[in-house]
This record gives C-alpha cells, structure tokens and sequence, in this order.
C-alpha cells in the first residue's frame, strides 16, 4: 500500500494538466505583516490534534526520514511532487512563516512567497478550517525541532512548472471560505461537518471527481477514486453503498478501531485510521458520525440484477470462491464476527466501482492495528495464484451472491488494478527488525509496508 | 572484535513462547526496555503461513519447511556412553522451530497440564511404594514448584490462548465430561471443545464401555471465535487437518503470534532482532554476574549486547548448549555423578494402534488437538505396585487430519507398493484411525548432555552431545499403555487393528515427538538443580533459564502448557521479587 494522503494528491494533481490548457493567471497579495505571536501549551495540544486531524504527517514526511521534514515523492502521471518542509526550520522550513502566512496557504493554497500550491496539498478542504484552528497547528508545528532539509524539487514537465496556471484550476473548482454553522442543525452535526468537511478531507477521496479532477459538489460523498484504483465507497445514507445501514456506533467503532460488524478497513483507510482517526475524541467521531448519518440518500446507481453475471461465470465464481475465501468469510459471506469481515451487505464489496475489491483480491489487505484492537488481521493475497479472469469471476461472484448488486468487472478491469500495485505493495516477510534505542520516534509507524511491522520504525542493521 | 551496543535491561536469547510470555509481562509491568534476540526470520499469519499456501505438505512436513536445519545448526548423538556420537545430518525423532515464535508456530495445540503429583514425583512414589521402588541409576526429582502454585499461571495461559475443552475438576468439584483425574482448575475452559470427528466419537463410546472415562482433549485450534485477555482476535478453526508442522493461516491455532505479538508491538520499551546467533552469555571478573549476551548477525559479525538481566528462551537443548559454553554452572559429570549442567535430560515414548473400521471417518476433517483421551494410565493415577514401573501416559485418538503423503493407516497384511498397496490404500483411508499412547520418561543417570570432544559448529564451537537410550522401566510401561489402548481398539468393534508398539533402542530417525526436556533441571537442591524453583540460575542470579530444559523429568503429557505456566510464574517472581531486591530468590 503507498501512502493514502498521496494518493489523494495523484488524484488532485490531474487537474494541472486543466489549469495548464488555460493559461490562467492572477497574482495573488502580498502578505501582510507579521503578527504578535503568542502560543500557550492548551494551544499547542489543540494543535497536535488537530495535525493529526489533518493526517499532515502522512504527506511531510519521506520514508525513514524526519517527521514533517517533507520529501515525500508523490507519484503523478506527469511526474513526481515531493513534500515539503514544514518543520520550523528558518532556511529551508516554514520557520520564518507568519501566521497570517499560513493561514493563507491553508486558506488559499498561496504560498508565504505568494506563489501557488499545487492541490496535491488539500487546501481545497483546509480552506474550512477556522482561523484559530489554523494558527494552533501553526503553534504546534512551531514547537517541533527545526530539521534543515532543502525541498526535493518536483519532477515536473516544463509545461507543469509555473504554479500560475493554477489560479485557472481555482478559478473553476475551489471555493473558498471558512466553514459556517447551519443553525438548523445541532452543534454535533455542525462539528461533524466542520471536520468532515474540513481538516479531515473525507470528501476528498469519498466523493466522485469529473475528468479533470474536480470533485462532483452535487454527488458529495457518493463514492469517489481514491487512487491507483482504490474505490473509496459512498458515505451517503444508501444501504448498498453507503453506510445506511451502520448505525452511529458502528461508524465510531469503524473510525477508531478500523473494523466493525459490518466492514474493516483495507488499503488507504488503513492507513486512514492508523494516522489519523482513531486519534480523534470520542466526541468527535460522533460528531462525524451525526453529521455522516444525514448525509442524503443518492440515487440508486442502478446496479444489474444477479442474471445478468449468467450461470456459468456464477458458477466459475462460487468454485473459486468455495476453494480460496470460504474458511474465513464463510460460504454464506457472513464471515465471522468481529473477526473476519462479512462479504453480504457490505459497502465496499457493492461499491460503484469495484477497485478497492479487487486490489484485496490481488494483494490482501492488512486492518488497522490501533492499540484498541491491536490483532491487525490481515488477508493474503492471491494475485499469484488466481489470473485476471478468475480475479473477476470471483470479484463478480461476491458482489452477486446472497443478495448483494453491484456493476460487472471483467479482466480487463483487474488487469488495470493489477498495474497498479506497487512492489511494496505486496507483503513482505522480513523487514521487521526493531531496536530498542530507536523507539524515540513512534510517529513513523505508518512508513512501514502493509502494516506489517511492530509499532517502532526500523533503524538500518548495524549502524550502531 | 566485538561492537559493542547500547545497554538494555533484559535481553531474551529467543523469541518463541516463553520469550513472547516474559516480554508481555516484563513490558507491561515495569519500564524496563526489554529485547528478544532470535536465531531465525521474523514470520507472521500473513504472508508466511497464509492460506494460499500453507496446506503444502511436501513443503513443510516432507521437506521441513519451518523447523531448524541440521546443516545450519544441529547436535551429534548416541545411546550410551561406550559409543562415539555422530552429527543429526537430518532432522527425524524431533523437530525444533527456528524464527519468530519458535516452535509454538508449527506445534498441533495439545495444551495439558501436569498432574500435581508429577510436581512432587520422587516423594510421592516413595511415600507410596517405598524408596527400593525407584530404581537405582533413575534420577528423578521433585519440582521444587508444586501444581498449586502454578495453576494460576496454567489459567493465564488457558486464557491467553481460548483453549477449547471440558474441564473435569473445577476447584475440586468433579465434572460430568472432563477429565476426572486432573488437578483442580479455578475455573473451565474459555471455549466449548472443538466439534468431533466421527473417529473420536467412536473412541469415546468404546473408551465408556470398558469403564473408562474419555473427554475431549484441551486444544489450542478455537473451536469459536475469540478475543483473549490482551485484546488480541482470533478467528474460529476451520479443522483443515494442517495444524502439525504447518503455521495457521486463519489464526486459529494459538501461537505467539496469534496471541502476543499484536498487543507486545505496541509496547514501546520491547523491542526485537531476528538473525541473531547468542553464543555466549558473558559474565564478569567474579563469574557470579552475567553482564549481556555476545551475538553474531547473518554476516557473521559479532556483537555485544549489553543487559542487566539475561533470560534464556530458547529451545531446550540451546539453553543447555548456552549454559555449558558460557561457563554458567558446573557441567554434568555421568561419571562421578556429579555437576548438574546437562544432568536429567529426558524424552517421552510413544506407540500407537491402527484400527480399521467399517464406517467412513473422513480424516481430512481435522484439527492438530482435535480427540478424546483417557487419563486413568497417566502420572500415578493408577496402582503401579502390581506393575513395578514409575510413570505413565495418556492414551487419545487424535484427529489431526488425513494429509496425503504421511498420515494413512494400512492394516499390516496390506502390500508395501504396488497396484494391492493401492487398492489397500483406497479401502482404507477414509476407514481407519490411529490411537496414540504419550508416554511420560524418567531421567538416568546415563541420560544426558554435554560437548561433543569431536563436532564444531560453524563459530568454531563444540556442537551439543545427547546421550539417550529408552530404559526397561519406559519400554515396560509404553508396553502397559499400548495394551491397554489395544483394549479400546477392540471395543470399537473394528474390522481389524493391530499395535505398534515401541521397541528397542531410542532411534533418533523416525519422527516421535518434539518434546525434548531436562538439561537445567529445576529443583529445591542447587547439587542436583541448574535453577531454583523461579527458573533463576543458582550460579548468577541475573540469569534465568526457561523452556522445558528446567523439567527435571518429562511426564505423561505434552509440555507446553507447563512450559507457559512456568514463564507465567518465573515472569512474576522476576517482577514481584527479584528486581525489588536484585540477588538470589532461593537461600540454601
């Protein structure tokens, strides 16, 4: 699995190549004067979560290096968009940004040197957050120690490499603008959709994008293209696929341990729970949890009825599915309680788009191992064993069977996601060596592949 | 030259079970900064023993995909003293694991516990029979830790793992179903027993009618889903019959890293090496206080690991191996009879008798702990006057699975090969079952290990030496309890059934059980004893041994579920007494 937040970030850097076409440009001002700046420590905590909040970690930090040192390399189909510093060093860092500074690169994605981001950085979302929001994670990342580490330049074709062309992107689908409470909603729906809308981007993976990138504002939270194929499901109130039938407990439980009765997490919201939810206030989750409750019912994405997978490729499917998945989901799907996750009913195995299923078939999958629920069950992979064809043929099997309805793959559609899966990826077997005196830094866990290591980073063999 | 490397405060030579119990505990209760150093990979439900793969017996069962390999690290052997030992070129009567989890990856799940008269065995037989009832040259001794105090930590293990079972003795109260004969248990089992396969369901109506009393066997394979004390999943066995030599891939067999390991990763003061040989337990100027462990990584490089406590887990021969080339307590001497280091090395006997029935078992159906056993030849829970032999056994009718190349029976009169070996094979492989005898072995005089005078390893060191052969008093009792299984056979009406009993002298070829013990006995006596009854050396305080190698004999029951209650108990004597007070345990 790489990284979700990156991947978020492939998915928004598409609309450069939009934002090139139309030559658009609008310097933006010049930034103000530098406030007073006054931090406390109930600031600086507030921050630290709010950070975590945000995932920020996830993007500003390179594998095995300092945490929010940037450096990370972002895969995009036009190159690569490294992270940057965001530590408070003054040469190479955000140290001699102001508030105002950093505010407006949350609020605007303008840079301190007024200079645009690119929306690999989600300031699409961030735009939402309140000022004394911004300014206490702005103190926080204040207090890190400063890591003087120059910026990677991006790799980048000369088309791509004036940020201007991006005020035409903004121009078209960027709105920006602090979140304003609904008085007609209660203040737990109204935190809900602060977050949710905010610094924790559910949207940005959770709702369908158009061609260019841009998020389908009118089809919010019915389903979107969380990257190199992972199909983040409908957070709508659908009972097919959306989470209509968890009820608010089960969406907590889900946020902040990675599994409930209904689904468990694979790929991205593996990683989206390790870094960042199930830190969240047991207040908040439920917030979001209300706030996700409301969301509208979408319309009924018309999903093909069971005949029209036919009988045979049916029955290719259940001996496949009979041979490989029956000893932990079961042969009627319902898996085992709270252990392995049911297949019937599920929104991920009956999403829109079936990626996400078919990359757990292929690769496996590993749940989030929060300390709440620390096993991190994990399923193999079986892209080794089972080609394209039978892939779809079991992935057409499980999205037909015991009443679920889902759109048809064939191989070609598996050969796509196949492609798509990186050599870290896969699992590894024996890269798990932990040494006691590097447990300093427990905030790089989520570098490691597939979960599948302890909780502390590795330090390279014999260095010491 | 050795690196020397930054301190800790406890180093684990090993990373299976034991290591895995001490770690939870020391991390969970004490700041301390814990470290396991393991000879072997690190290996987890998925990738290593997932289910797309792990059913392979060619891999793993014929060709030893899990265990230690001889060519790498292995130990030379005889039966007596008057002959020269030889290098294991292949593994055969037992088979150590190597990488994380030890061999509590690839054991079949037997959890039992001793009896409370096994703790207490020298006394007890002679209270019983009298002193002339123990022969001469047999060298067996008590514990020194009775069952009493270990059955709190034979619970903790219990829970740790959703043992499946029917308890048979809850505080006292016998109960309809268990076993009748063991030790009094605070409370039952976590889980219902596993379902039967029909084979054990016809040794139990046999077993009944000839007035024993069967029950289901203690298992390890959850016969639910379950989630154990340390928050840590398990899913539901699903008797794929590939428990034995084979990792779970469903996380169903309990093992370090279905149990512990989860919750042990997110302890921030453990930590863990893999691909590191400990060679040497380095102590200082007074030889009283070990100072760390000397390790070398897969390149060969040495290093020194710094630690104020070393805590020896790994498989019961390396422990003893460790102790004689470390210096640590005076080595065993047959000869003069005196020295304790390698002293008490025991082994268990086992037979079996095939049946072979009308009725079809479907064999395949299976779970590595999956039977119905007797008790009533185990420990002294029968009158050995008449007998004139010291131990004994359970008698079960394991359904472990029906795999292909190594687990069929044939009647004896079957063709060896050939078109009639196949039509034999054909008739009978979904008709037949085995029933094994697990007989307990005593420890001689002439029962031992040291250093071979002739066979290095590949670090220059002396390989370990096993002097081992069965004496009358095993074969005679073996003998009682493959008739006795016998009995059962023929009262499960069978077609026909015939006994393989155990005869002649200890081969370490054929597989037989893995349960190797003694070495660094425990006991109340440093002369006789490697440990005191808190597994803590007599020699250097600051060193703990673990693992069977403490077993000064070897009973009638597989070890592991003694093996764990003895970490559980060593593990608090460590927290509650010796790191208030660093220094001997024990005062003799």
């Amino acid at each position: 699995m790489a990284n979700f937040s990156p991947m978020i970030a492939l998915r928004l850097a598409g609309p450069v190549l939009l934002a090139a076409l139309l030559g658009a440009c609008t310097r933006s001002d010049a930034p103000p004067a530098n406030p007073a700046q006054t931090t406390d420590a109930a600031t600086v905590a507030r921050g630290e979560y709010l950070v975590r909040v945000g995932d920020c970690a996830s993007c500003h930090t390179a594998k095995g290096g300092q945490p929010f040192a940037g450096g990370f390399p972002v895969p995009t189909p036009f190159g690569k968009i490294y992270s940057v510093n965001i530590t408070p060093d003054r040469e190479t860092g955000i140290g001699n940004w102001t508030e105002q500074d950093f505010y407006r690169a949350m609020h605007t994605g303008i840079s301190a040197d007024g200079s645009h981001l690119y929306p690999a950085f989600p300031y699409p979302w961030f735009t939402k957050a309140t000022r004394a929001d911004v300014d206490a994670i702005k103190a926080y990342l204040d207090t890190l120690a400063p890591v003087h580490k120059e910026d990677t330049p991006n790799q980048l074709p000369w088309y791509l490499r004036w940020r201007g062309e991006l005020a035409g992107w903004n121009l078209l689908y960027f709105e920006k603008g602090e979140y304003q409470p609904d008085a007609n909603h209660s203040a737990a729906w109204n935190r809900g959709a602060y977050l949710a809308e905010g610094l924790a981007h559910c949207g940005a993976c959770h709702t369908p994008t158009n061609a260019l990138g841009g998020s389908k504002t009118s089809k919010r939270y019915q389903g979107g293209n969380a990257g190199l194929h992972w199909f983040a499901p409908g957070l709508g109130d659908n009972l097919r696929d959306g989470v209509g039938n968890w009820s608010a407990a089960e969406i907590v439980e889900y946020l902040k341990t990675g599994a409930n009765a209904k689904s468990a997490t694979a790929g991205p919201m593996t990683e989206v729970v390790m870094n960042s939810t199930r830190y969240f206030t047991d207040a908040d989750l439920q917030a979001i949890a209300v706030y996700l409750k409301d969301r509208p019912h979408a319309a009924d994405k018309s999903a093909p009825a069971s005949k029209a997978l036919g009988a045979d490729a049916l029955a290719r499917g259940q001996a496949l599915y009979i041979d490989n998945c029956t000893a932990c989901h079961m042969p009627d799907g319902r898996g085992l309680a709270h252990v392995f996750p049911p297949l019937t009913g599920s929104s991920s195995i009956q999403a829109d788009q079936a990626g996400t299923v078919i990359h757990v078939v292929l690769e496996g999958a590993r749940m989030a191992a929060p300390q709440s629920k620390p096993t991190g069950l994990a399923m193999p992979g079986f892209g080794w064993k089972l080609d394209d064809a039978q892939v779809a043929d079991v992935v057409n099997y499980i999205r037909h069977a015991w009443g679920n309805r889902a759109s048809l793959v064939d191989a070609d559609d598996v050969a796509a996601v196949r492609k798509n899966i990186l050599p870290e990826d896969l699992p590894s077997r024996d890269a798990h060596t932990v040494y006691a005196d590097t447990h300093a830094r427990p905030d790089l866990w989520n570098r490691r592949p597939n979960h599948l290591a302890p909780a502390q980073p590795v330090v390279p063999a014999r260095q010491q | 030259m050795a690196t020397t490397l930054k301190p800790v405060n406890v180093v684990l030579v090993g990373f299976g079970w034991t290591a895995s119990i001490l770690a939870e505990r020391l991390t969970a209760s004490t700041g301390l900064q814990v470290l396991a150093l393991e000879r072997g990979k690190f290996r987890d439900t998925v990738p290593d023993f997932a289910t797309t793969h792990i059913q392979d017996e060619l891999r793993y069962a014929v060709r030893d995909g899990l265990f230690q390999e001889p060519a790498r690290d292995t130990l030379t052997f005889r039966n007596s003293m008057d002959q020269t030992a030889l290098p294991m070129r292949h593994l055969g009567s037992f088979l150590p694991g190597v990488g994380v989890g030890g061999a509590g990856v690839h054991w079949n799940g037997q959890t039992w516990r001793f009896l409370p008269q096994d703790f207490v065995i020298r006394s007890h037989t002679e209270q019983r029979y009298g002193k002339n009832f123990i022969p001469a040259d047999m060298t067996i001794q008590d514990w020194g830790v009775t069952y009493e105090e270990l059955e709190p930590h034979y619970d903790r293990f219990d829970y740790l793992c959703g043992i499946s079972g029917h308890a048979g003795n809850i505080r006292g109260q016998i109960q309809a179903g268990g076993n009748p004969f063991e030790g009094a248990r605070q409370r039952g089992y976590p889980l219902p027993p596993l379902k039967r396969s029909h084979a054990t369901v016809l040794f139990d109506k046999a077993a009944t009618d000839i007035g024993l009393h069967p029950f289901p066997c203690p298992a390890a394979n959850t016969s639910a889903p379950y989630k154990n004390p340390l928050g840590v999943q398990m899913g539901a066995c699903t008797y794929c019959g590939y428990c034995e030599w084979f990792g779970c891939g469903n996380y169903s067999k309990a093992s370090p890293q279905t149990t512990i390991l989860p919750a042990l990763r997110q302890r921030k003061n453990f930590a863990y090496r893999t691909q590191c040989d400990v060679t040497r337990i380095n102590l200082d100027s007074t030889g009283k206080r070990a100072t760390g462990v000397t390790y070398l990584d897969e390149q060969g490089r040495q290093f020194e690991q710094p630690a104020d406590l070393v805590i020896c887990c790994a498989f019961a021969q390396h422990n003893v191996l460790l102790l004689l080339l470390s210096k640590i307590g005076q080595p065993y001497n047959p000869v003069t009879n005196t020295g304790v280091v390698g002293r008490n090395y025991a082994y268990q006997i086992t037979s079996a008798v095939d049946v072979f029935l009308d009725d079809i078992m479907n064999p395949f159906m299976g779970a590595g702990a999956l039977g119905q056993g007797v008790d009533e030849f185990n420990g002294d829970n029968f009158d050995h006057g008449p007998y004139g032999f010291v131990g004994g056994g359970y008698i079960a009718l394991w359904s472990t699975g029906g795999r292909p190349i190594l687990q069929h029976q044939l009647p004896e009169d079957a063709p060896k090969w050939g078109a009639g070996w196949k039509k034999a094979m054909a008739e009978n492989y979904l008709k037949s079952a085995s029933i094994a005898t697990h007989g307990s072995v005593m420890s001689y005089r002439t029962s031992y290990l040291d250093l071979d005078p002739t066979y290095h390893d590949i670090y220059g060191d002396p390989l370990l030496r096993l002097t081992f052969d069965f004496h009358p008093n095993e074969i005679k009792m073996s003998r009682f309890l493959t008739d006795k299984a016998a009995l059962i056979a023929q009262a499960m009406q069978p077609r026909s059934f015939h006994a393989r009993p155990r005869t002649g002298h200890y081969s370490i070829v054929p597989y037989q059980t893995t349960h190797n013990t003694g070495g660094c006995a425990m006991g109340a006596d440093p002369k006789t004893s490697v440990v005191n009854k808190y597994l803590q050396c007599w020699d250097v305080p600051n060193v703990f041994v673990m693992g069977a190698s403490v077993f000064p004999q070897n009973h009638g029951y597989n070890p592991t579920g003694t093996v764990a209650a003895l970490a559980y108990w060593a593990a608090d004597a460590i927290i509650d007494k010796y790191l208030k007070a660093p220094g001997p345990l024990v005062q003799v």
